[in-house]
């Protein structure tokens, strides 16, 4: 695994740890990016992300799939609006296969794969599950069950058969792995630990991710995320008309 | 899985003719038994489904795909909510595999997929966008407008993660079928897409008809 490149200690903004079972929510402005790491191995990251000024702009998984002819995603690829716009592109990846299809966990899920632990029993060590942790993130934004929508799963690798049957690969999620997501938009950020839905680890074992914010260079004419696809080009050309009028 | 169904199209309770590019949007109550039949083949039937009474609670791709483990759809496939309820189940099929992936096409997305310069072109969402608008008396707006189902679509996913528009598997006459677990809305844009090959540029229409199910 090729470790990404070390933040430049002046342009790192912000770090924090985030446990298993966790989430988080905020605003990340463009020129910045999100790094995530798994720091033991065995991550997940649900995520969905949203244009923070509008918020009915959000990720889309068919046009990030189409866009790029892709079932998952890794460096240099993109993750695109229902707009034709790009909220954030991946310009490092030390993991290699993200899943975006397999959604989140629910209360029901997390009971039968796990059993029941509540707060009650087991304090903040009670079990909770990945819709639960999105509502209670979207609520703060003004954002509801409407909102929902396909997230991606971080450092998760889910692989389709010929006959589209999954499969989950428990020994991809490594320690150390890492993405860095450039912010194209002012992007609103959601996330939750839980575990992947088709986790087949029979344990409730959320693990925990680093999450550190850097200032990132401006976006060349030759940005290998801009040129990966045809379709990712066009996609950055309407993300800076948008910017432009904006802002 | 190739399945016929034994349900006589004389014997609907409801049948209407959605031409190349319109949309629509109807009740089908718990029970009844909906049919989408490809009239002149390969056309994509790009459809979404709301619980009649509580739409916030609607077919989510994901969920559909999580729950069976399985990329595509066919006979005996369940199509959940993003609150993980039974919307609808596949009860006949004789395409064989539908797609869950590949979503709807918008004149914002054609911008990106093909050209800047398509933005004026006729596009799937601008037909769900007024379906809801139209025919939901829930006032029902974009943020409704999810991954939808694509009927009669061939959307294969290889091993190593490519995802390609193979060629389409349906054909004049071929039909899914699916039984109502619920009171839903089903909102149909017959896909007006000019710029994918899958149906050779040539949108054509589907029949949709209703059976009041266990005869």
């Amino acid at each position: 695994m090729t470790q990404l490149p070390p933040i430049p200690e002046g342009d790192l903004l912000h770090r924090e740890t985030i446990r298993g079972g966790g989430m988080w929510s905020k605003v990340i402005g463009r020129g910045k990016t999100l790094r995530l790491t798994d720091l033991e191995g065995g991550a997940n990251v649900g995520l969905l992300l949203y244009n923070a000024l509008e918020r009915h702009e959000r990720y889309n998984m068919p046009d990030t799939l189409k866009g790029q002819h892709i079932f998952y995603l890794t460096a240099p690829y993109c993750l695109h609006s229902d707009m034709g716009r790009l909220l954030c592109s991946i310009t490092g990846d030390s993991s290699g296969w993200h899943d975006t299809v397999c959604g989140c966990s629910d209360a029901k899920l997390v009971r039968q794969k796990y059993g029941e632990k509540t707060y009650e029993e087991a304090r903040n060590d009670f079990h909770r599950n990945g819709r639960e942790c999105f509502l209670i993130e979207l609520a703060k934004w003004g954002l509801s069950e409407k909102d929902l929508v396909p997230n991606l799963n971080l450092f998760s690798k889910v692989i389709s058969d010929e006959e589209g049957a999954l499969s989950f690969d428990p020994t991809h999620a490594k320690a150390g792995a890492a993405i860095d997501l450039r912010c194209e938009l002012d992007v609103l950020v959601v996330f939750n630990t839980c575990q992947h839905p088709l986790d087949p680890n029979p344990q409730y074992a959320p693990k925990p991710v680093q999450l550190e914010v850097f200032r990132n260079a401006p976006v060349v004419e030759d940005d290998p995320c801009r040129l990966s696809r045809p379709e990712n080009g066009r996609a950055f050309q309407n993300t800076e008309v948008y910017n432009r009028l904006r802002f | 899985m190739l399945t016929e169904s034994t349900y006589e199209p004389a014997q609907a309770v409801y049948r209407h003719t959605i031409l190349a590019g319109d949309r629509w949007m109807h009740v089908v109550r718990q029970g009844q038994i909906f049919r989408i039949h490809d009239l002149e083949g390969n056309q994509a039937a790009d459809t979404l489904i709301y619980d009649a009474h509580h739409p916030d609670d609607r077919y989510s791709a994901s969920d559909t795909i999580q729950r069976q483990g399985k990329l595509y759809l066919t006979t005996g496939s369940v199509l959940y909510s993003n609150l993980g309820h039974a919307l609808m189940t596949i009860v006949a099929d004789t395409c064989g595999r539908h797609d869950t992936l590949g979503g709807a096409c918008s004149r914002e997305s054609n911008t990106m997929r093909y050209a800047l310069d398509k933005e004026h072109m006729h596009a799937c969402r601008d037909s769900f966008i007024r379906g809801v608008q139209e025919c939901c008396e829930h006032h029902l707006d974009k943020r409704d407008i999810t991954c939808n189902i694509n009927f009669f679509m061939n959307v294969p996913v290889t091993p190593d993660g490519r995802l390609t528009f193979a060629d389409g598997i349906s054909a004049p006459g071929r039909y899914v079928e699916l039984r109502a677990e619920r009171d839903v809305y089903v909102l149909i844009s017959n896909c007006p897409q000019l710029n994918n090959p899958c149906n050779a540029y040539n949108p054509t229409p589907v029949e949709v008809l209703i059976w009041d199910g266990d005869r």
